[in-house]
């Protein structure tokens, strides 16, 4: 191996593992599992939980992306899942008052009139196109504002916070015209299928499921490009990467859009299934939230941030149901259980049981049969035993 | 590891058959579409409607749902408690129907969309004949399609901001023509005439604070000032200093959680007092006395329908009930008598119906009694509140509240305040 190539080919090879047939494999069964076992297998409620915890792995996705590829550790990404879902719930509820009514909660804590701002949202192809378009807006202005003058690090994600938290106030001073702290609910319709009938809430999940596995897919192919390796580099190296003649904060303006827009996506989506969306879905907590998924997950893989958000928003609910009154405990246990045992998240477990064999393996002839003193009373020992 | 030749290769290989095989999927799925809304709507919820309660075995299920974690877990934990308490009584009486319950909790953590998550699956997944909970408009609000969808009953324990009467719904607390109304009645026959409003941002007092300026405003009070305070917020200085300024007559409080402890010390620091200036809350009951600090709050008014010192017999039973249940120092209150009420009146209204099904309970709730801890309450099939007395109390040094005036009965309950000239305008 010699030359700049092929050493970027070998580090490009290492980044994507495990490997190109491995990474269809697994997706062609992810999506077998989505898209054909669960909805057979799960009662209607459950999925609907599932659909939900999809919605939610979506804005993962693009923190993994933004966060363990670029860097940005971003605190605020409530604020982009919470433009989609407000555009979305906002045109749900024109739709449910049909041609020139006034949503219900507009007549009992507003004037009774719906303000112009509103008025464009009327129309499902204005809505769709705001849903992306507004997230992206805002995280291109904010992003180039901030990259461009080299805030990082620690100084961005007080940023990012201060900006849903300032966000979720907005929303519950406005109650008029955004609904307060009740938020928006109630919807009957989305785009003129009834949301009530169980078929149209498969739909839903099925969409839900379809649309995280393309974001999957892109978020593989932008890993896998020349923009995923600058993006790399950026993180790990800003000032030598400006110095090869590449603008860091276009880099980090881009994917911090691209993370916006899953995010808004996801919370788009997360109206129609969950029913509801609220200042309390997008202010400080659940934007930490996200990232707890993301980081138990294992920010930097593929799939770690998806796995790790199912995962926790599973663990939440499943825990919650068993021990009302305990589960919050549980969960905390878990959260230290995981960062103190497994720092690179979930998806470093199987790297790091497959590093102990190969590791039992070569130490085997210079240590034989010592099973006894092997430094193993640790979390994996049948990774040390080989 | 050998080398890829290029990453061009890889893209190309991988992604344009999986996403071709999506959007395939995708439109396979669309074309098998359910009832859109313009054809016959109302066949397609009712279709989703179907209850699954069980009631052939010995026990039926039934479903609290409280926050038992997040803000509002200390106000709610209280009425989790009453519930448990009425639940053992009723259990170890006989049960509903020769039926013991089986009690299903759930957390709602403080957030509306838990709520209305852990609500369905309670109706949907546990099946349970009803659900006892909520607490905070925003819960109730999240929770109130959720029960239409499904057709199934929420039993609704808190004083609320009213206009709203659902069938699914039974709300056993006060509603505003039972609380803010007659605490307002009061504040004119002591001679008030000017008031200030200090609330939380949320719907429940600016929708109150609506009320009280149209009732003011029929009845020649001036309001000198209205001020909101985000949930959640602890400074105060410039909130107090400007109701010293305005110098009212009284203050009108509908803020919410810790901001009382906030509020009422720095109401004391600026040197304003009960005697010249009483403060009345809407949300200060037993429970919050505690936190606050009886030497912040002795002598302010408070407006609800039940204190732990009303004298009655069946008052009595309960706070010894509850005192021997869950610890000598634990003290009672408004809503969680509401909603040890609300478990009492389920089982009249079951008894009455002789049935479990939620449209024979709603069409046997109408005139339904029970005898509470707050004095007999009546259920009013219209509008689905309770007929309940107002009452209005003084906090005393022993951290209770003492009943310094009452309505002469009860109150029958108008949720859209219909029966008031004034209010016209306001639903």
């Amino acid at each position: 191996m010699t030359g700049s190539t092929s050493t970027r080919t070998a580090r490009l090879s290492a980044l994507v593992r495990p490997g190109r047939a491995r990474a269809t494999a697994g997706f062609g069964l992810a999506a077998v599992l989505l898209l054909a076992v669960a909805p057979v297998l799960l009662s209607p409620f459950r999925l609907g939980l599932l659909g939900k915890f999809l919605c939610l792995a979506m804005v993962a996705v693009g923190i993994g992306l933004a966060w363990g590829r670029g860097g940005l550790l971003t605190l605020g990404q409530g604020v982009y899942f919470g433009l989609g879902a407000y555009v979305m719930a906002m045109h749900l509820k024109l739709a449910d008052a049909g041609p020139g009514g006034v949503p219900d909660f507009m007549l009992l804590y507003g004037t009774g009139e719906v303000p112009g701002w509103w008025e464009p949202l009327r129309s499902p192809a204005v809505a769709l196109a705001l849903v992306v378009l507004v997230p992206a807006a805002l995280a291109a202005a904010l992003g180039w504002a901030v990259f461009t003058r080299r805030v990082r690090g620690a100084y961005f994600a007080i940023l990012s916070q201060a900006l849903a938290a300032a966000f979720a106030i907005l929303l519950i001073g406005q109650q008029q015209t955004t609904g307060g702290t009740n938020g928006l609910n109630g919807f009957r319709s989305f785009f003129g299928y009834d949301l009530a009938d169980p078929v149209n809430q498969r739909m839903l999940y099925l969409i839900a499921a379809g649309v995280l596995l393309v974001m999957v897919v892109g978020a593989r192919q932008l890993m896998v490009s020349r923009f995923g390796e600058v993006l790399v580099a950026v993180r790990d190296q800003e000032d030598r990467v400006r110095f090869l003649g590449y603008d860091p904060a276009a880099v980090k303006t881009v994917v911090y859009v691209v993370a916006a827009v899953m995010a808004a996506v996801g919370g788009a989506l997360f109206v129609p299934i969950v029913g509801i969306v609220s200042p309390a879905d997008v202010g400080v907590v659940p934007s930490i939230g996200f990232l707890v998924g993301v980081a138990i997950g294992g920010r930097a893989t593929l799939l770690g941030p998806v796995l790790g958000s199912v995962a926790v928003s599973w663990a939440q609910t499943s825990l919650s149901e068993q021990f009302p009154s305990g589960w919050i405990y549980l969960q905390g246990a878990l959260f230290v259980l995981v960062v103190a045992f497994l720092p690179g998240g979930l998806a470093s477990v199987v790297p790091m049981l497959r590093r102990r064999r190969r590791a039992g393996r070569e130490a085997e002839p210079e240590a034989p049969a010592a099973p006894g003193d092997a430094p193993s009373p640790d979390l994996l020992p049948e990774g040390s035993r080989a | 590891m050998r080398p890829r030749s290029s990453t061009g290769t890889t893209r190309t290989g991988t992604t344009r058959p999986v996403v071709a095989s999506l959007a395939v999927l995708a439109v396979a799925a669309l074309s098998a579409c359910g009832a859109r809304v313009d054809a016959a709507s109302g066949d397609a919820s009712a279709s989703a409607a179907e209850g699954c309660v069980d009631t052939s075995g010995d026990t039926v299920k039934v479903g609290f749902l409280n926050s038992l974690s997040g803000t509002m877990a200390i106000s709610e934990q209280t009425v989790h408690d009453s519930l448990q308490l009425a639940a053992g009584e009723i259990n170890a009486d006989g049960g509903v129907l020769g039926k013991q319950l089986e009690i299903v909790s759930e957390d709602g953590q403080s957030e509306p969309t838990v709520f209305a998550e852990k609500a369905t699956k309670l109706i949907t997944s546990d099946c349970v004949a009803a659900v006892f909970g909520g607490w905070t408009s925003a819960s109730r609000k999240a929770m109130l399609p959720v029960f239409e969808a499904n057709d199934s009953l929420l039993f609704y324990p808190v004083q609320y901001e009213g206009l709203e009467a659902s069938e699914n719904i039974f709300y056993t607390g006060a509603t505003t023509n039972q609380q803010i109304v007659p605490a307002l009645d009061y504040l004119a026959e002591q001679g008030t005439t000017s008031l200030f409003l200090v609330g939380s941002d949320y719907v429940f007092p600016r929708t109150a604070n609506k009320i009280i300026n149209a009732y003011a405003e029929a009845h020649g009070i001036e309001i000198v000032g209205e001020e909101y305070a985000p949930l959640g917020h602890t400074d105060f200085s410039t909130i107090v200093n400007k109701v010293k300024a305005a110098g009212a007559d009284a203050v009108f409080n509908t803020l919410n959680g810790d901001s009382n402890v906030a509020f009422f010390k720095e109401y004391n620091n600026a040197g304003l007092s009960a005697d010249d200036m009483p403060v009345v809350s809407v949300s200060i009951a037993e429970e919050e006395v505690g936190g606050i600090g009886v030497d912040n709050i002795e002598g302010q008014l408070t407006a609800w329908n039940y204190y732990q010192t009303v004298d009655s017999p069946e008052n009595d039973a309960f706070v010894k009930a509850f005192q021997a249940e869950y610890g000598d120092d634990r003290v009672t209150s408004d809503p969680m008598e509401a909603a040890y009420t609300s478990l009492y009146l389920w089982k009249a209204m079951v008894e009455k119906a002789d049935s479990f099904d939620v449209a024979d309970v709603q069409a046997a709730a109408d005139g339904v009694t029970f005898d509470a801890p707050e004095g007999t309450v009546v259920v009013d099939g219209e509008n689905h509140h309770v007929a309940k007395t107002a009452l209005v109390g003084r906090i005393g040094e022993d951290g209770l509240i003492h009943t310094e005036w009452s309505s002469e009965e009860p109150i029958e309950p108008d949720p859209f305040l219909e029966g008031y000239d004034w209010a016209d305008g306001l639903s």
